[in-house]
């Protein structure tokens, strides 16, 4: 009896230490949530700054991270899509050849790439790169006591080092997502030609007619939101490094597993809202 | 130099006693965990003003508090006439401008150079030209006693000393009427530390600075600290000189002035005498 008592005793304090957990991780998941919504309030604050008073802009840093976010990233994106259209054109050869339909293989190829793995390849990959740079180089800056040493020089980390950055990436991110499109395509032109025997004129005819202009702008046009996702929380998570040079660490591996999360979260809301417009 | 500063003193002792920083009832806390329960001081014009307290006793973030990084949670902090709790965005540039910073471990940028980063205040607020910039910031890098060459270095390939004089030549670029040192010796060799001490007395005896700072120093709270304040358990048990507080009764006092670092403290005491004794007698003998 008195063990039975003990044994329920001991299960009610497993259970209350389990919602007490539940309810630490929730609160912190929230307060996460509200600090990451005030940095992009303050983020907000200050475009509004420079679009008042443009010469508040700094270009040269803007320049700077265009250069290494996007054209320094050109041959990995370039790489990497030209193999996905290889995998993507490969794969749906066999389903193909069995019905005689060859020569969709454009249609899946160019919508495919085009409206899906195009753009979100390309912020996966930018996220890993350049996201994961903005946080450690901010996070460094943090326990180096630079960004202190920024505020009291009278400037504002967030006009120095926030905004080039997010600038720089909502610029660059649709180049490189059309980059990656051309080299996505041309991957899955050459597979048909080899498997499918489906030659480069063909292949071209089809996707002209198959693939509207509609679905190439809607996968460019969600590289904007994505390249924001990415610069913001690559951003934040530096500005939330504290103590040490682990810390950079760590808060660099966060930035990088939020933003990809982020960034397929929004691409799956895209989807639903392309749908509910029927594009 | 000499004839300077007594100029200075002179003058200082003329006009009534100037409060450039007044803290009232400051307390702070991190969650749970309080910083400060109660804090006052009063800093006045020109004097170097030393804070000292265990590692941890918050001096640091007093720091911060008054140099706009931080706001406590309760009580006024007055610097120069202007009160920074709820202050204007263009006043706290307008106080930023008036005050520089050294930090702990210099805060130099490090995708600028040295000479860049202490021409960076200049153009940021200024309009000068480059020309004009770069002109000041060598004089400012020769003033704290660096080599023109280092200008060109990026702070990566500076020694731990020539990192904080570069911070320092930076905290002067806009000529500040304050100057705060985060412990400005702390890593340092002797040799090197010692060259700290000159350049602070120097500064406040040729330009008038008031010099606030954080130091574990024993050594350069001999040799500059006008007045020392001493925290512990959240509030200034003590304001007092060197000399002053040696011969404290307060607990928290005397455990600063004890155990092996302490005695050579006390034979520090003992020599800071016979020095000023001397230089009674040297001053008496000029005036003969
Ligand atoms: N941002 C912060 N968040 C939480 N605790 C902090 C923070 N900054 C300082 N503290 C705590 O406040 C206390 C005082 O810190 P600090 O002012 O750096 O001390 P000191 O400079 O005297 O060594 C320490 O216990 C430290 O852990
Ligand atoms: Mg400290």
């Amino acid at each position: 009896m008195l063990a039975v008592f003990k044994l329920g005793n001991s299960v009610l304090k497993a259970n209350s230490n389990l919602f007490e957990r539940t309810g630490k991780s929730t609160v912190a998941i929230f307060k996460q949530l509200v600090e990451m919504f005030s940095f992009v309030g303050e983020t907000a604050v200050a475009i509004a700054k420079s679009v008042i008073e443009p010469k508040r802009i700094r270009w040269r840093p803007i320049l700077f991270n265009i250069r290494s976010a996007g054209f320094d990233a050109l041959p990995i994106v370039g790489l990497l899509s030209f193999l996905l259209g290889v995998v993507v054109a490969y794969q749906g050869a066999d389903q193909l050849r069995q019905y005689g339909a060859n020569i969709f293989v454009a249609d899946l190829v160019g919508l495919s790439m085009l409206r899906e793995f195009a753009p979100l390849m390309t912020a996966i990959i930018i996220a890993g790169r350049s996201g994961s740079a903005y946080a450690a180089q901010i996070g460094t800056m943090a326990v180096t006591e630079e960004i202190d040493a920024m505020r009291t020089l009278g400037i504002s980390p967030q006009e120095m080092l926030v905004l080039p950055k997010l600038l720089a990436l909502i610029i660059a991110l649709p180049l490189l997502t059309v980059f990656a499109d051309l080299f996505g395509v041309f991957g899955g032109m050459l597979m048909a030609r080899n498997q499918l025997d489906v030659g480069f004129v063909e292949f071209l005819d089809r996707f002209v007619k198959a693939v509207s202009p509609t679905a190439f702008m809607v996968g460019v046009g969600k590289a904007p939101v994505f390249a924001a996702i990415i610069a913001i929380v690559g951003c934040y998570q530096g500005f939330k490094t504290k103590g040490g040079a682990d810390s950079v660490g760590r808060q660099t591996t966060r930035s990088v597993v939020q933003s990809i999360f982020l960034v397929i979260v929004a691409d799956a809301l895209f989807s639903i809202v392309f749908s509910l417009l029927d594009l | 130099m000499q004839n300077l500063a007594h100029h200075d003193i002179e003058k200082s002792q003329a006009q009534s006693i100037e409060t450039v920083i007044e803290m009232r009832g400051v307390s702070t806390r991190f969650g749970e965990h309080v910083v400060h329960s109660d804090i006052n001081l009063k800093i006045n014009r020109a004097e170097i003003f030393a804070i000292i307290g265990g590692s941890g006793s918050g001096k640091s973030t007093l720091l911060r508090e008054m140099i706009l990084l931080q706001l406590p949670n309760s009580g006024s902090i007055n610097i120069l006439g202007i009160n920074l709790t709820d202050i204007s965005e263009k006043n706290a540039l307008a106080l930023r401008k008036r005050w520089g910073v050294m930090f702990q471990h210099g805060g130099l940028f490090g995708a600028l150079t040295v000479k860049e980063n202490v021409g960076l205040p200049l153009r940021e607020h200024t309009t000068l030209s480059d020309a004009q910039i770069d002109a000041i910031a060598e004089q400012k890098l020769i003033m704290t006693g660096l080599k023109l060459e280092v200008g060109a270095q990026y702070p990566s390939e500076l020694s731990g000393g020539m990192l904080k004089r570069a911070s320092l030549a930076r905290a002067l670029a806009l000529e500040p009427e304050l100057l705060f040192l985060d412990e400005p010796t702390a890593g340092l060799d002797p040799i090197s530390a010692a060259g700290v001490d000159e350049l602070v007395v120097q500064l406040r005896d040729q330009f008038g600075l008031t010099i606030i700072m954080i130091t574990h120093d024993l050594d350069l709270l001999w040799q500059v600290a006008d007045r020392v304040a001493v925290l512990s358990d959240g509030r200034v048990q003590a304001v007092d000189s060197m000399l002053g507080l040696s011969s404290s009764n307060i607990d928290s006092v005397k455990a600063f002035f004890d155990g092996p670092r302490g005695r050579s403290a006390r034979e520090q005491s003992a020599l800071q005498a016979i020095k000023i004794n001397d230089h009674l007698k040297d001053s008496s003998s000029k005036l003969k």
